[in-house]
């Protein structure tokens, strides 16, 4: 995952996942939803995350686990973006 | 036979929300075409306050069937209210073959909304484990 698409995500969370904290005090791998994040929080974050990212999350991967942290999200764009956004890639390369 | 619970809150004002920036795209991921219908004014605006009531039944019900990290699309878990009013709960797809794999043979569901909040609780009456 790259840095920009990390900034990007941590964006979306701050404007959208409603935590009680600053996203920037969190680590990549840090639960959100340990950190405040409701479960109702979590489809806004889902849905400003397809519109950041130009992408559908399918079914599969309706999990908890798939939005319970940065790195878990930038996993699963990772996952898709390929396949949802191929002009701009995501991984490989980052900082 | 035993008995399960579960409870969720949900703030209306984030179902609001919700529906003021993401719209129809929040409606069609999160509840089936019936519960929008049951939710919406005859001028078709959506009421936040029942559309939360089903959220934190969704949830409750989810918490119910011990969802761990499995993918269990919100719209296999409806709510719908009988021909008396009172809600009940009808699970499909991922949601029923989980209750299924957790002996769960029977779901109550009460819901209610009083100013900011929505809540439900649903219980389960479950198999024992052999």
């Amino acid at each position: 995952m790259n840095a920009d698409a990390i900034i990007e995500i941590r964006r979306v969370i701050r404007e959208h996942a409603r935590l009680p904290v600053d996203v920037d005090t969190l680590d990549d791998d840090a639960d959100l939803f340990a950190a405040g994040m409701t479960s109702h929080a979590s489809v806004n974050l889902m849905l400003a995350l397809e519109d950041a990212f130009d992408l559908e999350f399918p079914d599969r991967m309706l999990t908890r686990g798939v939005f319970e942290s940065v790195g878990a999200i930038g996993a699963a764009i990772a996952e898709l973006a390929p396949v949802a956004d191929g002009d701009r890639p995501l991984t490989g390369g980052g900082a | 036979m035993g008995l399960r619970v579960g409870i969720d809150l949900v703030s209306v004002d984030a179902v609001e929300e919700s529906i003021r920036i993401h719209s129809a795209r929040y409606l069609r991921r999160v509840y089936t075409s019936r519960e929008v219908r049951d939710c919406c004014a005859p001028d078709g605006a959506p009421d936040a306050r029942k559309l939360a009531e089903r959220f934190a039944a969704k949830e409750a019900a989810l918490k119910v069937l011990g969802v761990d990290d499995e993918a269990v699309p919100w719209q296999s878990i409806e709510v719908h209210n009988d021909r008396f009013g009172s809600p009940s709960i009808e699970l499909s797809g991922a949601a029923e073959q989980l209750a299924r794999q957790r002996g769960v043979m029977e779901l109550n569901l009460s819901i209610t909304h009083e100013g900011p909040l929505a809540a439900a609780i649903v219980v389960a009456r479950v198999r024992d484990e052999p």
